[in-house]
């Protein structure tokens, strides 16, 4: 079930359009914000309120890099896998994370906390490598500052 | 008059202008001009006569594109502008500081570029990554309509024009015009078959203009100081200024707003400060991941459309990766076909199916397990993605480094298929 505050959020969004499909992308996003990640009922419900089919709002969820049909931790890492990140060191970047707890890209920590995902250019390439933790941007990270920065987030 | 227009009111470390400080630096000028008395054609034909090209990469007139549109009583409604501010071609953070920076810049440039093409209605299309963006634009739209720049009867013109802001959900495909459109209508991001061109049939299948955010940030002062002033600007007859970047292994990595057909080898030695010590040039892709590797022998070319153009390569977003002589060629070039395999929206086969293809031989030959017919497979690749050969421009750009690369560094491949290995690892 969406909450009635999804509802009127998806509301607001769906009157910014000359048709209510065009708020699916945001109507996935606000049920992430409020839940972490989309599930098969929220696309139903999503459904009903766009006055599309699930199977609609389906091919959009699982398009779109950002929405998440699985669970995820409390925290998502999205590294940055672009080139320019590639050529100033994420591979050793990366290889720490993946030491560290265990996990490859695509997974979580045991614990919940973290779940790692790569994700396309952050668009900070000349302060590369970058990562994104949730809405935070960091960057020049060495294996190192990233710990300190881990810190931050429970 | 600023010899540099789009960045003059950024200060690095600094939050953006507010409505008062960007009016006070002589902001929203051009909305008063276009609204106060000139017609929408009229505010068309300035920018068709300053020769603004597209800052997205293509470099498509613009002035050219917006004359296209159905203008006056009998031209379909509602119309529409859309800002294509999806940036994510790797190795491109241009658009990030102007967005950032100076995001009344923008809300101006939507005001007047609306009005020329009659639209009632405009879009910010804005990558989901730009969280610090999404939050400035969102303040500077609400002063923008509080003061009455935006809504009904916009200073008294009769003019009624809406602003909004729509954040993605990450995919590189919506950087193509048609498919940010089929994403801003809420489906996925697969491009539609041109024409019709969204000039006539955009969003919704109404008219609609896709314009970057660094094309549109130069509208408001082509308005006010005229288009030979901004002729002047550049070093070449390309027009205008240009944000350039570097990234990679150079001394300082970064943008800068340098006039138009600034040389490869001004913006590497002087701006980014040369290479790293004790680290060599070996190649440059010139402007985002999707345009043909330069070389050493490229450092006086004049960056501007035409001329890296007829050097073989492309301008592209005009933001430039540095490979140097101690990363690897073959992990580089995989690298960007990772991301275009990955990016690749599905919708036509050679795309689909040839780009992960490409990566997976790619990745092969980057560990050592790559054979010489290898080489054979990609270029055959390069010749099936070649442009005229899928739906959209994705793929073949996508093997604008692959092809030029494998000319390029050819030993460095075959290095990696005679050693069964990586030499850089």
């Amino acid at each position: 079930m969406l909450t009635d505050e999804m509802k009127h959020e998806i509301e607001a969004e769906a009157g910014l359009y000359e048709q209510r499909q065009a708020a699916a992308i945001e109507a996935l996003k606000i049920v992430q914000r409020h839940r972490g990640w989309v599930d098969d009922a929220s696309v139903g419900d999503i459904a009903a309120v766009l006055n599309m089919t699930p199977d609609e709002v389906d091919s959009v969820a699982t398009f779109y890099n950002l929405i998440y049909r699985r669970p995820v931790g409390r925290h998502v890492i999205r590294v940055c896998s672009s080139v320019s990140c590639y050529v100033m060191g994420y591979a050793s970047l990366r290889e720490h994370l993946r030491a560290r707890w265990g996990i490859a890209l695509g997974e979580t920590t045991k614990d919940g906390r973290f779940t790692l995902i790569p994700n396309q250019c952050l668009g900070a390439c000349d302060h590369a490598p970058t990562l994104m933790i949730d809405d935070d941007l960091h960057h020049d990270l060495t294996p190192e500052s990233i710990d300190a920065i881990l810190e931050k987030y429970e | 008059m600023t010899d540099r227009p789009l960045t003059k009111n950024i200060r690095p470390g600094q939050p953006p202008l507010d409505l008062k400080g960007y009016e006070k630096a002589g902001g929203y000028a051009a909305v008063r001009k276009a609204l106060g008395g000139m017609a929408p054609k009229d505010v068309t034909q300035v920018i068709k006569d300053s020769n603004l090209r597209g800052r997205g990469g293509a470099g498509f007139p613009t002035g050219v594109k917006w004359s296209l549109v159905p203008i006056g009583p009998d031209a379909p409604r509602p119309k529409y502008l859309v800002v294509n501010a999806d940036e994510m071609e790797p190795g491109t953070f241009k658009d990030r500081l102007l967005l950032e920076g100076d995001p009344h810049q923008l809300v101006e440039a939507v005001i007047v570029a609306a009005y020329a093409i009659e639209a009632e209605t405009a879009y910010i299309f804005l990558r989901g990554e730009y969280i610090l963006a999404a939050k400035l634009l969102m303040q500077a739209i609400a002063e923008a309509r509080a003061a009455g720049y935006l809504g009904n009867n916009i200073l008294g013109s009769g003019y009624n024009l809406d602003l909004h802001l729509h954040t993605s959900a990450g995919r590189y495909i919506c950087g193509e015009e048609t498919a940010l459109l089929n994403s801003l209508e809420g489906k996925r991001a697969t491009p539609r078959a041109k024409p019709p061109f969204p000039q006539i049939s955009g969003l919704w299948g109404k008219p609609t203009i896709v314009n970057n955010v660094e094309t549109l940030s130069n509208i408001p002062h082509i308005l006010v100081n005229g288009p030979e002033w901004f002729k002047g600007l550049s070093h070449t007859p390309n027009g205008g200024t240009k944000l350039y970047g570097v990234s990679g292994k150079v001394k300082r990595p970064g943008v800068w707003e340098l006039p138009m057909g600034t040389t490869v080898r001004e913006l590497l030695e002087e701006h980014a400060g040369g290479m790293r010590d004790g680290l060599k040039l070996r190649g440059i892709i010139p402007g985002g991941a999707s345009t043909d590797f330069l070389g050493e022998e490229h450092l006086d070319l004049q960056l501007d459309f035409d001329t890296v153009g007829k050097a073989g390569s492309r301008m592209g977003t005009g933001t430039m990766i540095i490979l140097d002589d101690q990363t690897c060629p073959v992990g580089f070039v995989h690298s960007l076909i990772q991301f275009f395999a990955h990016e690749s929206c599905g919708w036509c086969t050679p795309c689909r199916e040839g780009l992960p293809w490409t990566e997976k031989i790619l990745a092969a030959l980057e560990a050592g397990q790559g054979e010489m017919a290898d080489l054979d497979r990609l270029g055959k690749q390069v010749k099936f993605m070649a442009p005229g050969m899928t739906f959209c421009p994705l793929a073949p750009g996508a093997m604008s480094p692959l092809g030029s690369g494998i000319k390029r560094f050819r030993e460095d491949f075959e290095r990696h298929i005679r050693e069964k290995r990586c030499p850089w690892r």
